[in-house]
């Protein structure tokens, strides 16, 4: 363990009823690092997010995050501490318009008192119309987010990840349905983003892992197989066994 | 959502407000006593209503046990009505009590002798119970059809529980408030009753601004966001079980007003007010009126009652089939409730199916989600 890491995760291990999604994963992120994290079907990336964001409960390991362990606490007293996830459909509130959307993601503190009693801070406005630019979505202030295009969902649900201000963020195949001009657009937001936030990708588009231009852990069956640039994993004859052996469009 | 959003002209509004206020102050004179006494009633039932629309209109929290408040709520002031009117009964206690022997009045009833006590009890009981069931329920995240089941089950408990308290409570045959005084005058009298309209309709006009206040801006948002996926708020940084229990609690308390409002009017408080049909019927008025809409709730609750009573009258017996197909209609063919049909464009699909409105052209505007269909 390093001081300067922001999260590692040690010896994780998730049994679903004698079925091992996660198996002794070690994993640790650098502060304003972007890590892509690939891995075939069933390797146990979306465990992964649950165990960090507080959704499952390891069965045995330690998920440590600036210095504290996030095992056994509440979810959004994890989204609190700084942890962000992007789902990996996009997950908005489809009956809210984007700027309420945005709203919700912006405010704090999150506590009902303050959100009955007082109107939304100037400074959050700001924000709100900031990340609407960031995302092109500015013209659709006062749309109902269910009537956006999947794409413009997609960026709303990034839009909102953003305006959370977390530390570390995880994203969760965000490129999934996209044009190549919006994955293209995608990359680089991501890109941009990381530095000063911390950024984990999931993603099965190879192409656009590449443009990520990011350290890449590969998963399989539960556990990290292999970490490295993108260069190295694909060179590495276990990636290829279980991963990368077929050719890739 | 067209119609919703126009904003209307401030002077129909300032007209809407003054004959809205004019009918309440004429309704004594308008109307025979009995049907005054009648609207009065279902004008309480509308607050209940409004908190239904609450929890499960906006939030998803389909209760089927709102009938425990609005008990609640009337015990506590028949309770005080009752003890403040015992003077002349033996052991200055209600009459009731010495059918069973009590002589020593039961240490709960004791505060009720205090206005303004009871005052508060009305509404803060019930929201504390409401929230105390509420908070242990969602803590353990417990919701959808376990949590009407469950709802329900509190319901019967309480409903066996002060039936069978005859020493604490008169049991099955609830407390009588329409011969006790209140301000020296008989509750059940005439001009007390005009009284207590002229307060239920004011108390639903404030327990309307009171709930578009709740639902407007951020907090109802979140409750919306509840509704519609509870995790993705969790991931947000928010805690659901706290907006759950207060919106729960805010519920509560206006279940135990309209209580209270109701009982003042029916002349009685009794455990019938906690069967399961009356609180489903509560979820059919808000279901009928419109979910999510509010108003839909308060004129769901009025005119559902009142043609209650019109039917009940002329066809006994014939009420409870309507209610039925209603409630069948609605599910089918209106599933945004009346009111939620008339603010999302269902009148102009109506006119365009049948030829009487031209199609536009283009979508009207893309924030349109056209559910009802429009795609001949």
């Amino acid at each position: 363990m390093n001081n300067k890491d922001l999260l590692n995760l040690i010896d994780i291990t998730v049994s679903f009823e004698g079925f091992l999604a996660l198996n002794k994963l070690n994993l640790n992120l650098k502060n304003g690092e972007l890590r892509a994290v690939i891995g075939p079907n069933g390797a146990g990336k979306t465990t992964f997010l649950d165990v960090i964001t507080g959704k499952v409960k390891p069965t045995k390991g330690e998920v440590i995050f600036k210095g504290k362990s996030l095992v056994g606490r509440k979810e959004h007293k994890i989204a609190r501490l700084g942890v962000g996830r992007k789902f990996q459909s996009p997950r908005i509130f489809e009956n809210l318009t984007v700027k309420e959307n945005l709203e919700i993601s912006v405010s704090t503190p999150k506590s009902p008192l303050n959100l009955i009693n007082k109107s939304i801070k100037d400074e959050q406005l700001n924000e709100i119309e900031r990340l609407m630019k960031i995302v092109n979505l500015a013209q659709k202030v006062d749309s109902k987010a269910g009537s956006l295009s999947h794409g413009q969902k997609q960026w709303l649900e990034i839009a909102m990840l953003v305006g959370q201000k977390p530390d570390l963020m995880l994203v969760d195949e965000p490129v999934a349905g996209l044009t190549d001009e919006e994955t293209d657009l995608t990359a680089d937001l991501l890109k941009s983003l990381s530095g000063e936030n911390t950024v984990v990708v999931i993603d099965h588009d190879m192409e656009f892992i590449r443009r990520l231009d990011s350290n890449v852990s590969v998963l399989n069956q539960g556990t990290v197989l292999c970490e490295g640039t993108m260069e190295t994993i694909q060179k590495d004859q276990k990636v290829i066994d279980v991963y990368l052996g077929r050719p890739e469009d | 959502m067209s119609l919703s959003k126009i904003k209307f002209d401030k002077k129909i509004v300032l007209s809407f407000w003054i004959i809205l206020i004019a009918l309440i102050i004429a309704a004594p004179t308008l109307l025979p006593v009995f049907r005054l006494n009648l609207l009065g009633r279902y004008l309480s039932l509308s607050i209940v209503a409004l908190g239904v629309d609450l929890i499960w209109g906006y939030t998803g929290l389909l209760s089927l046990g709102q009938g425990i408040f609005f008990a609640l709520g009337g015990y506590c002031a028949a309770m005080y009505l009752q003890i403040t009117s015992s003077s002349e009964f033996p052991n200055n206690i209600p009459e009731f009590f010495a059918l069973y022997g009590v002589e020593k009045l039961p240490f709960f009833w004791g505060p009720f002798r205090s206005p303004v006590f009871t005052f508060f009890a009305i509404w803060i009981i019930p929201a504390l119970v409401a929230g105390l069931i509420g908070f242990l329920v969602f803590r353990n995240r417990i919701k959808g059809v376990y949590f009407s089941i469950l709802t329900q089950a509190s319901l019967l408990v309480f409903f066996n529980f002060f039936n069978g308290q005859q020493k604490l409570i008169n049991g099955t045959n609830g407390l009588k408030t329409d011969v006790t005084q209140l301000f020296g005058q008989m509750v059940g009298s005439e001009s007390m009753q005009r009284i207590f309209f002229w307060i239920t309709a004011i108390l639903v006009i404030a327990a309307w601004f009171f709930a578009k206040w709740v639902v407007k801006g951020r907090f109802g948002n979140i409750l919306i966001g509840i509704r519609d996926d509870e995790p993705r708020v969790r991931f947000t940084g928010y805690n659901p079980v706290i907006f759950k229990t207060i919106i729960f609690s805010i519920a509560g308390g206006l279940a135990g007003i309209s209580g209270a409002l109701y009982t003042v009017q029916s002349g009685i408080v009794s455990p019938q007010f906690m069967t399961v049909p009356f609180s489903i019927e509560m979820v059919i008025w808000v279901a009928v009126g419109g979910r999510g809409t509010l108003l839909g709730a308060i004129l769901g609750a009025v005119f559902i009652n009142y043609a209650k009573s019109l039917v009940s009258e002329a066809l006994p017996a014939s009420w409870m089939f309507i209610q039925g197909g209603l409630f069948i209609l609605v599910v089918t063919a209106l599933p945004e409730g009346v009111l939620g049909w008339i603010q999302g464009d269902g009148p102009r699909n109506l006119l365009q199916r049948f030829g009487l409105k031209r199609k536009i052209e283009t979508y009207p505007s893309l924030e349109v989600t056209n559910k009802e269909g429009n795609n001949e």
